[in-house]
């Protein structure tokens, strides 16, 4: 197309696609700061409870009493730390057992209904059971993390290996590769998108893991407060810390995700 | 001979009983001959190349190339599979050196020649592009210098045009034509289409519905010289496709 200039109708087209987003983005804010204002009003003319509810100026002050004192950090900390390990582990360790049952149909078929009563069981009832036999500490909140995400990694990349295009390992069979061949060349970086779904899936569960284990035993971190807070009645704080919760979690899930980004563009691999 | 079968059966073994797939098939194929293999879908044509590239083996009978039995995969046979299965997660170049490198081919003379024959059919410049960055034709182009950057002899060609709409076809297929003509290669083509054979092939063995058996063998003859293009449009074309799609229409 010679003619750089965009005709009237494609202009006005991008001047109607703008406004919609623009229009959508200032609904977004508006509706936070209505649902924030309605909150804070209704806590001060006393329609509702502050004492049960708390208020956002409460949970404000909250917050950053809690920077201030330096608690904040420790908590946060504790947590991310948690959910870190435990999301690097099970996706290490599941990826790697997949692999294992891939390799071998025979064992994978064995293993088969294990797999499938684990998956199916609350991992949540594991929780004492790990405190008993690990004790009450933070090796307790990751193996409760692990618990989580490990079955469903395993299943979700198992899946994937052995949906892996049946020409393709013709191809590289006919080419005389090796079992482990297949695998480092074409199974694996064929299951690249498998296994960021799978690392996007695994964060979320991983919070889920960290946040159970520190209702059941943790002397820090945000799953600790919340519990805390509750049963002191502190309500700011619960509500403080299950706000820095959702900010911790958005930005570990923005990670994976810039991440996936990042080793799509410059290690090549495409969905 | 540089290939040839020798009353090659095969039966499936499966949980729901034996699938007896081929009968008895028996062929020969001269150094540089291009043959096709014609027949109903699903009678095994597939199988035949999976056989003679030996990744399994006959139940019976026996496979030779250049005179000696097959039992495993050889850098002597090349596969080309249905479709081109590029790898979308390396380049152009990834692609074409993959043999190379299964093979842990350390000799940068069977690197320059694989850079020589992107150069040669135009990919050179495509090199470090992704196969998503390449037309159909360039994409089967990609995918049969890929086969032959291992220089097997023989390239076993699994109905590779099948994906491709009916324009691209015509000309993919006589462009890969064009370039196996020009290396040398002895090929064999499997394929459903009969216009396909004709046009491509020196002879065309029919095949008939499974269990497979050779029902006749067509030598094209004049044809043999003349272009994929050009014989659609010699007269001896439609003889030899009546009477081969006669054949297989006497099959179903």
């Amino acid at each position: 197309m010679p003619d750089s200039t965009p005709s009237p109708r494609r202009l006005a087209y991008l001047r109607a696609k703008r406004r919609e987003k623009g229009a959508i983005r200032s609904l977004q804010v508006f509706l936070l700061i209505f649902f924030l204002m309605l909150w804070e009003v209704s806590a001060r003319l006393g329609w509702i409870d502050a004492f049960i509810v708390s208020c956002p100026s409460r949970v404000a002050a909250t917050v950053t009493g809690l920077y201030q004192s330096g608690d904040l950090w420790l908590h946060l900390w504790t947590s991310c730390a948690e959910t870190a390990a435990g999301f690097v582990l099970g996706t290490l360790s599941g990826t790697l057992i997949a692999v294992l049952l891939w390799w071998s149909t025979f064992l994978s078929r064995v293993l088969d209904p294990y797999l499938v009563v684990l998956n199916a069981l609350p991992k949540t009832a594991l929780g004492p059971i790990f405190i008993v036999w690990i004790g009450a500490g933070t090796a307790s909140i990751v193996a409760m993390t692990l618990a989580i995400s490990l079955i469903v990694t395993i299943l979700n990349m198992l899946v994937g290996f052995l949906s892996t295009d049946e020409q393709k390992l013709r191809l590289l069979r006919s080419m005389g590769a090796s079992r482990g061949q297949i695998l480092r060349k074409l199974v694996l970086p064929a299951n690249f998108p498998a296994l960021f779904n799978t690392l996007r899936v695994n964060v979320g569960l991983s919070w889920v893991g960290v946040i159970m284990g520190e209702f059941l035993v943790s002397k820090a971190g945000l799953g600790y407060l919340i519990v805390y807070g509750s049963q002191v009645f502190n309500m700011d704080l619960v509500m403080a810390s299950v706000l820095v919760l959702a900010a911790a979690a958005v930005v570990m899930y923005q990670i994976v995700l810039w991440l996936e980004k990042f080793l799509k563009k410059y290690l090549g691999v495409i969905a | 001979m540089m290939i040839a079968l020798e009353h090659v059966a095969l039966t499936y073994q499966s949980p729901d009983g034996e699938i007896e797939a081929l009968r008895d098939v028996s062929f020969e194929m001269e150094e540089g001959e291009f043959v096709s293999i014609v027949g109903p879908s699903g009678c095994g044509k597939s199988t035949l190349l999976s056989l003679i590239s030996g990744l399994e083996p006959p139940t019976s009978g026996q496979i030779l190339v250049d005179g000696n039995p097959v039992t495993a995969p050889s850098s002597r046979v090349g596969l080309m599979p249905q479709r081109d299965q590029l790898f979308e997660w390396r380049t152009i170049w990834g692609n074409v050196t993959l043999g190379l490198e299964l093979r842990g081919e350390r000799d940068r003379a069977a690197y320059d020649r694989a850079r020589e024959l992107l150069e040669q059919y135009g990919l050179g410049a495509f090199a470090q592009k992704r196969p998503s960055q390449l037309s159909g034709g360039m994409r089967q182009r990609c995918a049969l210098i890929r086969t032959m950057a291992t220089q097997p002899r023989i390239l076993l060609l699994d109905e590779p045009f099948s994906a491709l709409d009916y324009q691209t076809r015509l000309s993919v297929s006589a462009d890969i034509h064009a370039i196996i003509r020009q290396e040398h290669k002895t090929a064999l083509l499997v394929t459903h289409d009969i216009s396909e054979a004709i046009s491509l092939s020196d002879r065309v063995v029919v095949l008939s519905r499974r269990p497979a058996v050779v029902k006749s063998i067509h030598d094209l003859g004049a044809l043999r010289d003349l272009a994929p293009m050009e014989r659609r449009d010699a007269p001896a074309f439609r003889t030899f496709f009546n009477s081969i799609w006669k054949e297989l229409d006497k099959n179903a």
